[in-house]
């Protein structure tokens, strides 16, 4: 009897074990895949022009290492300048962007004035509106306004985002209105409300729609492909892009690697500070997939 | 409800209703007239007549045509498999707690980089050229196979890069979402299942997939949508003239009449983003009904 037992007990366990293993071995499986293109991209970044296209077959490591990619990376193609343009757009529009949607925010969780429930539908209706519509006569305002080629031009269509409003509204009106009427009777104005009461009891929530923000600039491409065409307001996405048609010639495949280093470490360093809160913020409110 | 309060209300709206005005209202009614316009010319800002020539030129151009067929191969080919694999993934990483915490932020990743840049790196991996038939060569190699040039070479391999790619992208947002909906199914139900005796496969299936199912479909609408909208994938693969790779997408021909070498046609632009969302809403209604019957929530 107890051998039974023993018998049935040995080989469930290892029935638990074997599923085990697999599942580790596909999940590693999956993490490779992943991380693959990124190595990939390192490796190649740091073999020499020479050494890169001498091998027919691929190696996967190189025991001469050399940064001189990164030099060229930067001074035969304007990387620096694509690199500057990000930033400067990136910073720009997302703190325009904060300008805007924290005063729309308030107003639909906290004042009181008439239409305001027609408009937040409206709004709400709006997020429903794919970019690819509105994007055809945006790119004719633009040109009109003669505002191709310019950070403003690039900038200005960029800013409104009405998921954020929402996002945001849902956490101000979930702040207690006892503290309102508390600030009110003290004789605070709602602004100075707004700024010293809520901003900093909502800061994870707006810090998480700064790192979205900040993730979609950065990586942004139809828009500045549209109202671009002077390398110089090239941000990193089409500065690449620009990089790989006409930049060091084809074959140097190791220094537009370098680039693409380049490029892709500001946004990954960033995630790997902000892991948790990035995280969070891509579940409640990305929208990419 | 003071004047001065309706006043203040809507000075804290004025920004946001500004630029949604100037860049999400108007251009939302103009799409629809610009793709009714005949003829329009951008230089001068005049058109013909009225009417739906647009509608019938953007049908009948075979580079549509081809955009048309290549999102449709995308969307059947990377919606379910991209979901099953998420699935698969994230329910090997809900049973795991050693390591899981890295690989969730490995599986992350993809999110965070930049589609153009990467996809360079799997051009690279894929590609063939004189000095190299490349990595992807490699392996098939290994089984005697190749080499195929995956990004000049035929059309099913360029659009077996294509979807590899697109599944590679679209990936973590769904682990994302799918780890988090299972970890939040409540523990009792596993519990009670264990205690009578229930197959782990049988507790998959009659508990797991339905207290999930929600969230599966919302990934499968998302995961439409957004494959309906491929355009920057293919771009970091093939380059900017995607019709001469044969590998348009839909949307990468509406911005290729509207600029480049072969825009400067708005009109015929509109008319191929309203057929698009015309797609995308039809299926989207389809995903609606069909989970209306199969969802449990």
């Amino acid at each position: 009897m107890s051998n039974d037992f023993d018998r049935i007990e040995r080989a469930s366990r290892a029935r638990k074990t074997t599923v085990r293993t697999i599942t580790y071995i596909l999940l590693t499986f999956w993490a490779v895949m992943v991380l693959f293109p990124y190595y990939w991209m390192l490796l190649t970044s740091i073999k020499s022009y020479s050494a890169y296209n001498a091998e027919y077959v691929p190696t996967f490591f190189t025991l001469t290492p050399t940064l001189q990619n990164y030099v060229s990376a930067f001074s035969e193609v304007p990387l620096a300048r694509y690199f500057l343009n990000s930033i400067v757009f990136t910073v720009i529009t997302t703190a325009l962007m904060m300008a805007v949607i924290v005063p729309a925010a308030f107003a639909f969780a906290r004042l009181e004035f008439k239409g305001k429930n027609l408009v937040f539908s409206l709004f709400l209706a709006l997020m429903m509106i794919p970019n690819e519509l509105v994007i055809i006569t945006n790119f004719q305002t633009i040109t009109n306004w003669g505002l191709r080629n310019s950070f403003a031009g690039l900038i200005l269509p960029s800013v409104t985002s009405v998921f954020y409003i929402y996002l945001l509204r849902e956490n101000f009106a979930q702040i207690p209105d006892e503290l309102y009427n508390a600030a009110k009777v003290d004789g605070t104005t709602d602004f100075k409300y707004l700024t010293r009461v809520m901003m900093p009891i909502c800061k994870p929530t707006i810090i998480t729609i700064v790192i979205l923000k900040v993730i979609e600039c950065w990586n942004s491409y139809v828009w500045p492909r549209l109202v671009t065409d002077d390398p110089a307001y090239f941000l990193v996405s089409n500065g690449i892009q620009e990089i790989r048609e006409n930049g060091f010639g084809r074959e140097n495949i190791p220094a537009m690697m370098a680039a693409v280093v380049v490029i892709s470490v500001p946004l990954i360093v960033l995630f790997l500070i902000f892991r948790n809160k990035v995280m969070a913020g891509v579940s409640r409110g990305g929208i990419k997939g | 409800m003071s004047k001065e309060n309706n006043l203040k209300g809507w000075l804290y709206l004025l920004p946001a209703i500004l630029f949604l005005g100037f860049f999400m209202v108007y251009p939302l009614v103009d799409v629809f007239v610009y793709s009714f316009e005949e003829g329009y010319n951008s230089a001068s800002q005049t058109f013909f007549g009225v009417g739906l020539y647009n509608y019938s030129y953007v049908l009948h151009d075979p580079y549509f045509l081809q955009a048309l067929k290549n999102t449709f191969i995308l969307v059947i080919i990377t919606v379910p498999l991209s979901t099953i694999i998420a699935l698969l993934i994230s329910v090997g990483l809900n049973s795991i707690t050693a390591v899981k915490k890295l690989y969730q932020t490995v599986y992350f990743l993809p999110y965070v980089t930049n589609t153009l840049a990467v996809g360079l790196v799997f051009m690279i991996l894929f590609k063939k050229t004189a000095y190299t038939d490349g990595l992807a060569n490699l392996i098939l190699a290994w089984f005697g196979k190749g080499p195929i040039d995956f990004i000049d070479g035929p059309y099913w391999a360029k659009m077996f890069v294509l979807c590899f790619y697109t599944v590679w992208v679209v990936m973590p947002f769904k682990v994302l979402i799918l780890t988090s909906a299972l970890a939040s199914v409540n523990q009792d139900y596993y519990n009670a299942a264990k205690v009578d005796g229930t197959s782990s496969f049988r507790i998959f299936r009659k508990i797991t997939l339905p207290m999930i199912s929600p969230m599966i479909f919302y990934l499968v609408i998302t995961g439409f949508i957004g494959a309906f909208k491929a355009y920057s994938d293919a771009v970091a693969l093939f380059g900017t003239n995607l019709n001469a790779a044969e590998m348009n997408t839909i949307v990468g021909y509406v911005y290729d009449m509207l600029y480049g070498d072969s825009g400067g046609y708005p009109s015929y632009a509109s008319a191929a983003a309203i057929i698009l969302f015309a797609v995308v809403f039809t299926i989207t209604l389809i995903n609606l009904s069909i989970s209306k019957k199969n969802v449990h929530y």
